[in-house]
C-alpha cells in the first residue's frame, strides 16, 4: 500500500532522511520509533508531501505521490494524518471539524456529510459532542476529533504523529484505543509513537529510526526481546527500565 | 468678551445633517472598496511570487510614506489631468488606496498569526491551499484583526475630513462654510468635533457588537 523507495532529504547541511526505504503492505500497521532527532516525524511527514524530498520516491496505492504530475490534493484525499497537537480548526464545532473537507472538497452535501460525521464522532464516543468547539474538549477528545476528521476523508491510509505525545496520562488510553480500534478494522496505518506496549501489541512490524535511517525493522516480539543492533539495545534499555 | 451663540446649530441643523451624512457615505464607500484591497495586497505580502511580493511591498511601502492630505492633492490635481475624478470619486480614490494598505499589514499580520499546523492540517484533508486560505485560514485570520481593524474603519471616519480640502462636500467642508458665513467658528467647530465623536463611537460600538456574537461559544 505505501512504498517508499530511497528517499533522502536534509535541512540545509544536516541530513535528516538518509536512503531510506520502507514497504508497508495492505492492512498493515508499522510502528516508528526512535530517539527524537531520528527523522521519524519528517518520514511520516514526507508520505503524504507535508514535507517534500529531495530525491526518492514514495508511492501510496500505487500513486506517486511526490511527482509532480500528481494531484496532490487528490492524492490525500486517499491519506488521513493525525497530528501531534491535534490542529483542530478552532473556529468550528466537533461535528463541522469532521464535515468540513468532505463537503469542500468532496462535493458531499451537509446532510451526507453530518450524517457520516456523526457515525464516526459516536464511533469513537464523541456522541455528546457533535457542538463543543475544540477548546470546550479535553486534549483525548480532542485527538478523537482530529481521528475523525481524517476518517470522513474515507482514507486508505492513515498516518499519526506521535498522536499522544501532547496528551496527559490518563488520555493516551482513549487515543490509543481509537487507534487499535481502526487496526482491528484493517487500516494501513503508520504510527510514529513513543508508547513501547501499545506498538508491541498492535504492530505488525516496528521500524526503529536513529540518526535519518532505519536501523532495524523487525516484528514486535523479536524486537523488543531480542534486536540485532547495539542502537536498538541501547535505545531499549533506556525506555524501557524506567 | 466673546458672545455664545448656540442657535447657530439649531438654525443650521439641515447642514449639518447633509455634511454628516455625506462623510458617512464617503467613508462607508472607501471602507467597502478598501476591504478587497487589502485582502489582496495583504494577501501579496505574504505572496511567494516574487513579483506579487514586490508590487504589494511597494504600494504598501508608498501609501505608509505619504501623508493623506498630499496623496489627496496628488490625486486631484495629477490624477485628475488624466482620469476625470472629480473631487468626490477622488477622495474616495485617496480614501480607499489609503485605509487600503494599512488593511492589507492587518490581513498579513492577521494571516501569519493563524498557526502553521491549521494550514497543515487542512492541506492534510486534500484542500488546495486557495481552499485552506479560504475555509480555513482567512475565517482565523478575520476574529484576529477585528479590533486593529475597527481602529481602521474609525480612522477612516476621521480622516475623511482632509478630503474638504479637495472640495468634496462633507461635514468638515460643510462647517467651513459655515463658519465663513456666520463668523461663530467656537459653537460649530465644538458642535463638529461632537458630531465625529458620535459617529467614531457608535462604530466602535457596534463592532464590538459584532465581535461578541462572532466569537460567542468559541472564546
Amino acid at each position: 500500500m505505501i512504498t517508499i523507495k530511497n528517499v533522502n532529504k536534509s535541512f540545509g547541511d544536516h541530513h535528516v532522511l538518509t536512503d531510506v526505504s520502507l514497504e508497508v503492505p495492505k492492512s498493515n500497521v508499522i510502528a516508528l520509533i526512535g530517539p527524537s532527532g531520528a527523522g521519524k516525524s519528517t518520514l511520516i511527514r514526507t508520505i503524504n508531501a507535508l514535507e517534500p524530498v529531495d530525491n526518492g520516491e514514495i508511492t501510496v496505492d500505487g500513486i506517486s505521490i511526490h511527482d509532480k504530475k500528481t494531484d496532490i490534493n487528490v492524492a490525500r484525499t486517499n491519506i488521513g494524518f493525525v497530528f501531534q497537537s491535534f490542529n483542530l480548526f478552532p473556529f468550528l464545532t466537533a461535528l463541522e471539524n469532521v464535515t468540513m473537507a468532505p463537503i469542500k472538497v468532496k462535493g458531499l452535501s451537509k446532510e451526507e456529510a453530518e450524517k457520516r460525521g456523526k457515525e464516526l464522532l459516536t464511533s469513537l464516543g464523541l456522541a455528546d459532542k457533535f457542538d463543543a468547539y475544540p477548546n470546550r474538549l479535553s486534549g483525548g477528545q480532542q485527538q478523537r476529533v482530529a481521528i475523525a476528521r481524517a476518517l470522513a476523508m474515507d482514507p486508505q491510509v492513515m498516518l499519526f504523529d506521535e498522536p499522544t505525545s501532547a496528551l496527559d496520562p490518563e488520555m493516551v488510553t482513549e487515543v490509543l484505543d481509537a487507534i487499535r480500534k481502526l487496526a482491528k478494522d484493517g487500516m494501513t496505518m503508520v504510527v510514529v509513537t513513543h508508547e513501547m506496549g501499545f506498538a508491541k501489541e498492535i504492530c505488525d512490524e516496528i521500524v526503529f529510526m536513529a540518526e535519518g535511517k532505519i536501523v532495524e525493522r523487525a516484528a514486535p516480539s523479536k524486537f523488543f526481546t531480542n534486536p540485532d543492533t547495539q542502537r536498538a539495545q541501547d535505545f531499549l534499555s533506556k525506555v524501557l527500565n524506567h | 468678551m466673546y458672545q455664545y451663540d448656540w442657535s447657530v446649530i439649531s438654525r443650521n441643523m439641515d447642514v449639518f445633517i447633509e455634511g454628516a451624512l455625506k462623510t458617512l457615505e464617503i467613508s462607508a464607500i472607501s471602507i467597502l472598496l478598501a476591504i478587497p484591497i487589502g485582502i489582496l495586497f495583504g494577501l501579496g505580502r505574504i505572496s511567494k511570487n516574487k513579483i506579487v511580493f514586490i508590487i504589494s511591498s511597494a504600494y504598501i511601502e508608498i501609501m505608509r510614506g505619504v501623508p493623506l492630505l498630499v496623496l489627496l492633492i496628488w490625486i486631484f490635481y495629477v490624477l485628475g489631468q488624466f482620469f476625470s475624478l472629480g473631487s468626490y470619486w477622488g477622495s474616495i480614490t485617496g480614501l480607499s488606496l489609503f485605509a487600503g494598505a494599512f488593511i492589507a499589514e492587518i490581513v498579513r499580520s492577521g494571516i501569519q498569526g493563524v498557526p502553521k499546523g491549521q494550514m497543515e492540517a487542512a492541506r492534510s484533508l486534500g484542500m488546495s491551499h486557495t481552499k485552506a486560505m479560504i475555509h480555513i485560514i482567512l475565517p482565523q485570520a478575520f476574529r484576529r484583526v477585528l479590533p486593529p481593524l475597527a481602529s481602521q474603519f474609525i480612522m477612516l471616519i476621521k480622516d475623511s475630513s482632509l478630503i474638504s480640502v479637495i472640495a468634496a462636500s462633507e461635514l468638515t467642508l460643510a462647517a467651513k462654510n459655515l463658519v465663513a458665513t456666520s463668523f461663530r467658528s467656537i459653537e460649530v467647530w465644538t458642535f463638529v468635533a461632537l458630531i465625529y465623536f458620535i459617529m467614531t463611537f457608535s462604530l466602535s460600538l457596534i463592532i464590538r457588537y459584532f465581535e461578541k456574537r462572532l466569537l460567542k461559544g468559541e472564546a
